[in-house]
């Protein structure tokens, strides 16, 4: 791969101006990213080592509401106009699993360690052909949510912890991974100026916290926040705070992967 | 993990397993064992592997479109066992049923660790089910196996002969290397999980008259009968 030449490139002209919310053309010279080390959190995919991928993996974590689309659209352009080629993915979207997915959520039918496996299912699709080879071809993959989510929801709910990571040991870990941390006052507002509704998961109403939709989706929220609190210990991802403008956020999740693409400027 | 029997976790049910390479005859020694209880009067449930429903048709889906990976295909047939187990088995046997399984995880332990999958991995996920009551393992040899497959039905299955690791062309030869290393997986967990082992190399009837009595002396069949 001819990009596995490139060590640093901190002489290259202009990497990324990180403070333009929306890109303007650029100049035609584009700079390679540096390249770091990669590594799965356990034996990961059998047959393609970590070190044979030369892409980085951004994660955007965040509940719904919290502003994660909006960012990542930004992201992608921001980066196309820099001239990096980008890939994206997102939980429910592999072609093996996402149709079923679907039928178990709406009908409800699904006890929690299936739905956990589904969700696992779903996403070793995704990693193995989506995000591993668009890695290996030298992309910037956007991940729309990653395993971060589906371990707070699933330890919410009272899965075994120690159970999961055996479970993920099949993720890369991401090059940086950014939680948009928005109050639960401020997603019901957002959620409700978006489409009027709550969302049944998204309110935790399987979990029988309370039979007010509005209450379950606070106190939801809430455990699941200090779930990502506390998985942030462990997997060291950046929390953004999300209650700021669009704009503000933009300029904060530019600035740090220009630094992980480009190194210390 | 799998550390305890159901009946060692106070479960007033108990489970029954059968496992063997394909063409083993471990369908039709359960079949007749559950002809059996049937007809005692007792409360027993059948359960076979791949047969939820919701998932069954994910997996016919990336099997027929090969879309599956040993991972994957680990994990889709996880989920269709947590599915059964979570909503089928688990409450059968707080209500006191006889299940009876044609295959358990054990068909998991040996098909994805010789698929390429680390063996802690496939174990850790099954990590919540318990251990069955009784498992019996019908130990063939794979001219015994093929020849029954052949006798009775059909061509090799894709998967069935393993052609998804591309060990042969010759869907026969494939079978052999595949369900060979099946075979050697099952042998190393023997002991470890307790398998009873019936040499299925035999008649129908002699292979029954061994699991029969071993049932009835293992489980009083009397405290499962129906009202």
């Amino acid at each position: 791969m001819p990009r596995s030449k490139v060590t640093r490139t901190v002489s290259a002209p202009a990497p990324c101006s990180v403070d333009e919310p929306r890109p303007r053309p650029r100049a035609a010279r584009v700079p390679v990213p540096r390249r770091t080390p990669k590594r799965y959190y356990g034996h990961g995919v059998p047959g393609i080592p970590a070190d044979t991928l030369s892409g980085k993996l951004i994660v955007v974590e965040g509940a719904d509401g919290s502003g994660r689309s909006t960012q990542i659209a930004r992201l992608v352009a921001w980066l196309e106009s820099h001239g990096h080629g980008t890939v994206q993915v997102g939980l429910k979207r592999s072609s093996l699993v996402r149709e079923e997915l679907e039928r178990a959520q709406a009908g409800n039918i699904l006890s929690r360690t299936t739905l956990s496996l589904f969700y696992a299912t779903d996403f070793a699709d995704q990693i193995e052909n989506v995000i591993l080879p668009a890695l290996k071809a030298g992309f910037m993959v956007l991940a729309d949510r990653y395993i971060y989510t589906l371990m707070a929801r699933d330890i919410v709910r009272g899965i075994d912890e120690v159970w999961l990571r055996n479970l993920y040991g099949i993720a890369l870990a991401p090059d940086v991974v950014f939680y948009l941390e928005v109050s639960p006052e401020e997603l019901v507002q957002r959620n409700f100026a978006k489409s009027h509704a709550l969302d049944y998961w998204e309110s935790g109403m399987d979990l029988g916290l309370s039979r007010d939709m509005f209450d379950s989706f606070v106190q939801y929220q809430r455990l699941i926040i200090e779930q990502f609190r506390r998985l942030q210990r462990t997997y060291a991802f950046t929390i953004v705070n999300g209650d700021r403008s669009a704009d503000e956020i933009s300029r904060e999740l530019q600035q740090k992967i220009a630094t992980v693409l480009f190194g210390q400027r | 993990m799998l550390s305890k029997t159901f009946a060692e976790l106070g479960f007033p049910g108990r489970l029954i397993a059968v496992e063997g390479i394909d063409g083993s005859g471990k369908s039709t020694q359960i079949y007749l064992v559950k002809r059996w209880l049937e007809q005692q009067g007792l409360k027993v449930f059948f359960s076979e592997w791949n047969s939820s429903e919701l998932v069954k048709s994910a997996t016919s889906r990336g099997k027929k479109t090969n879309l599956l990976t040993p991972t994957t295909f680990s994990l889709i047939h996880a989920t269709d066992f947590a599915d059964r187990y979570e909503r089928q088995l688990v409450p059968l046997l707080r209500a006191g049923y006889l299940v009876l399984c044609d295959r358990y995880v054990f068909t998991a332990f040996a098909r994805d660790v010789v698929r390429g999958c680390p063996p802690d991995w496939v174990r850790g996920i099954y990590g919540f089910a318990a251990r069955p009551d009784l498992t019996f393992f019908f130990r063939t040899t794979l001219e015994v196996s093929l020849q029954r497959i052949r006798d009775s039905r059909r061509e090799l299955k894709y998967f069935e002969a393993g052609m998804d690791l591309r060990l042969a062309t010759d869907p026969e030869e494939s079978y052999n290397i595949f369900q060979g290393r099946l075979l050697e997986q099952y042998l190393a967990m023997s002991r470890e999980f307790g398998f009873h082992v019936i040499d299925a190399n035999q008649p129908v009837e002699a292979q029954q008259s061994l699991v029969r009595p071993l049932l009835a002396d293992r489980i009083p069949l009397a405290d499962y009968a129906a009202q």
